[in-house]
């Protein structure tokens, strides 16, 4: 068997958003936001990536800055070997058709003007506007089916339908043009868990359909490890650790993966005995002024000196298990 | 005696497109100092079934059926009376503390005003009391921050203010309409322990309403399950999420992806919640129930007890859907 090709590589990429402070004596100063401070990682074909991180840590800024719906600062966004950052408008367009993004929000994301007939056909219309109208129909048929929405519903508007086919209609519009990779950003959150399920159930079913690659970000940890292959922590913009989906729910070497995993309200065991000392204090600190050194140090149980004054680099523990921290927690293996 | 004992109500409302029977024939009792948790999806009317024991339905809404409060009925008493129980007795968290506090003024002026009204207070007395309170939802600096206004304060900050403001008066019973539910992770186990050490100390019982079956298990005795406005079954948590009766609790709980659990397929109830303005003519369930029969779809099942504590509503036998 050989091993699956990298898809997508993401390289140091930075996003900044500029704000500007009236200094000390009237002086205008430049100053960022550090959405996202440096972030790698690669996507192999056939993989989902989840992303963790409370509001706030740049996992929505980051995705979007992989498909260019922001500015990145900085960094390479590597598609099959091709920076994304370095396109023109024509060939991110046309890269954009390998793409796709499904949002969180399923009403407010679908035109509320549009059928759902048109919805789908869109992506379509825009990428091959030289299709022929029936092939296009057939096409938009065959979708609604592979998504479990009713032929009949093809002429009704968004507002017709619940939270979950709204989400389908999302995913039949993100698929339609058959691209390899789908960012899907909190996907499920705004269903209801009976709902929610048979929409984790359509993603997986269609990724292995057509081998799509996924990046899946959300904050509900046990639903990213029910969907990924491999996990990323986000904190304040940078990577805390990221490891295989088993590994890092089995073995969390940082402490605020730990904290994190520590406050899921768990139905299968009781609360561990442990659990008040994973806890952390106080909520994410301000992004307009990030403490120095680990950005994680103000919440940590574990701060030392070192924390504070440098930056723990991102380390690699085990076998692709990395982690940023000075005091990580040895894994069993 | 119960403190809050509601039986057999209803709620509907009337709308252009015709009359929606949001709550129908809901029943539950809560003791002193305990806790309830009801637990639905979206237009299961468990904000509702909140709404009328406060008091704060939309106008266009009817109640009937009956809501004891310390065996005084509360349901349809005139604002003016309902008034000495809100606050005083009865006090609501509500979901999003960004939009149930006044962004225009300043935290001790909100607070303080509960006081004066209800307490009878002077203003420099309301605001000392409202910085302890503010001190024991353990917000650090209190003297300074309640001065401030409510964007100052982070997410799970606010919450901490709207608490510390349901529990200025001492109520004996705190309405939780998804208290955590805008919160991050961390910040949502925070605040669920820090209702629970404030029930300790407090002594109030806590109707907690949630979609989120994780925060139940962890604190809530009782559970009350809603679909469709109905019951569907109510009984203490631990024996319900060891041993669902109901096929909507069971799929529920199976539905749920768990931290411990591997890449499998989930467990799904098929199709979507009912329509409220054409509820089911059967069991609200029956559509998206796998073990529906004929008398399912044709007749609503009563909410019987089949243990001393537990009940449900539900044609078949518990051994015919286990």
């Amino acid at each position: 068997m050989t091993t699956p090709e990298t898809v997508l590589s993401v390289n140091d990429v930075k996003v900044y958003f500029k704000f500007g402070t009236t200094g000390l004596f009237g002086k205008r100063e430049q100053r960022y936001v550090k959405a996202v401070d440096g972030i790698s990682f690669d996507i192999k074909r056939g993989e989902t990536l989840g992303i963790v991180g409370e509001s706030g840590c740049g996992k929505s800024t980051l995705a979007r800055a992989v498909i260019r719906m922001v500015p990145a600062h900085a960094g390479r966004v590597l598609w099959m070997g091709e920076d994304l950052l370095e396109l023109d408008g024509e060939a991110m367009r046309d890269k954009r058709k390998d793409l796709q993004m499904i949002f969180q929000d399923p009403l407010a994301s679908l035109n509320p003007r549009m059928t759902l007939g048109q919805i789908i056909a869109e992506p379509l219309k825009t990428h091959f506007p030289q299709m022929p109208k029936s092939e296009m129909r057939e096409k938009v048929a065959a979708m609604m089916k592979r998504v479990g929405l009713l032929p009949n519903m093809i002429n009704r508007y968004p507002h017709e339908f619940s939270g979950g086919q709204c989400q389908r209609i999302g995913i039949a519009r993100a698929l339609i043009l058959e691209p390899k990779l789908i960012i899907c950003d909190e996907p499920v959150s705004a269903l209801d868990v009976s709902i929610q399920a048979q929409v984790i159930n359509l993603l997986m079913d269609l990724q292995k359909e057509m081998n799509l690659s996924l990046m899946f970000i959300a904050h509900d940890l046990s639903v990213v490890k029910h969907i990924s292959t491999r996990v990323m922590v986000l904190y304040l913009g940078n990577v805390v650790e990221i490891a295989d989906s088993d590994d890092i729910y089995a073995n969390p070497s940082h402490p605020y993966t730990r904290a994190l995993i520590a406050a899921v309200p768990d139905l299968d065991k009781a609360a561990p005995a442990d659990r008040a000392s994973l806890m952390v204090d106080g909520e994410l600190p301000s992004p307009l002024s990030p403490p120095s050194g680990c950005p994680f140090r103000t919440r940590c149980p574990l701060v030392q000196d070192i924390c504070v004054s440098e930056k723990p680099p991102l380390t690699e523990t085990a076998s692709g298990h990395s982690v940023a921290c000075y005091f990580p927690t040895a894994s069993p293996h | 005696m119960s403190l809050l004992e509601v039986e057999n109500l209803s709620v509907t409302f009337t709308t252009p497109d015709g009359q929606v029977r949001a709550v129908q024939d809901v029943s539950f009792s809560l003791g002193e100092q305990k806790t309830l948790a009801i637990v639905g999806e979206s237009g299961s009317g468990k904000s509702q079934t909140a709404f009328s024991i406060m008091g704060l339905l939309a106008p266009n809404g009817q109640t009937s059926g009956s809501i004891k409060f310390d065996g005084t009925e509360i349901l349809g008493l005139p604002e003016t009376e309902l008034n000495a129980y809100r606050a005083a007795q009865i006090a609501m968290i509500f979901q999003d503390p960004m939009t149930s506090l006044n962004p225009y003024l300043r935290v001790s002026k909100q607070m303080a005003e509960v006081l004066m009204r209800h307490k009878g207070m002077s203003k420099t007395d309301a605001i000392n009391d409202s910085i302890k309170m503010l001190d024991a939802v353990k917000i650090p600096d209190p003297a300074r921050r309640v001065h401030m206004y409510p964007h100052e304060f982070s997410g799970g900050m606010r919450q901490r203010v709207m608490i510390a403001m349901a529990l200025l008066c001492h109520p004996r019973l705190v309405i939780a309409d998804e208290p955590t539910t805008a919160l991050d992770v961390t910040v949502q186990a925070q605040i669920m322990d820090l209702l629970s050490d404030l029930q300790s100390d407090f002594g109030m019982s806590i109707v907690l309403i949630t979609h989120d079956l994780g925060v139940v298990k962890g604190s809530c005795e009782e559970t009350l399950v809603l679909y469709g406005g109905r019951v569907m079954e109510t009984g203490p948590t631990d024996q319900m999420f060891a041993e669902p009766a109901h096929p909507y609790t069971r799929g529920l709980l199976k539905a749920v992806p768990r931290l411990g659990s591997t890449g499998a397929e989930l467990a799904t109830i098929p199709g979507n919640p009912p329509n409220m303005l054409r509820p089911p003519k059967g069991c609200a369930f029956s559509p998206r129930c796998g073990f529906a029969n004929e008398q399912c779809n044709s007749a609503k099942p009563a909410l019987e007890f089949f243990d001393a504590k537990r009940s449900r509503a539900c044609h078949l036998t518990r051994e015919q859907i286990a």
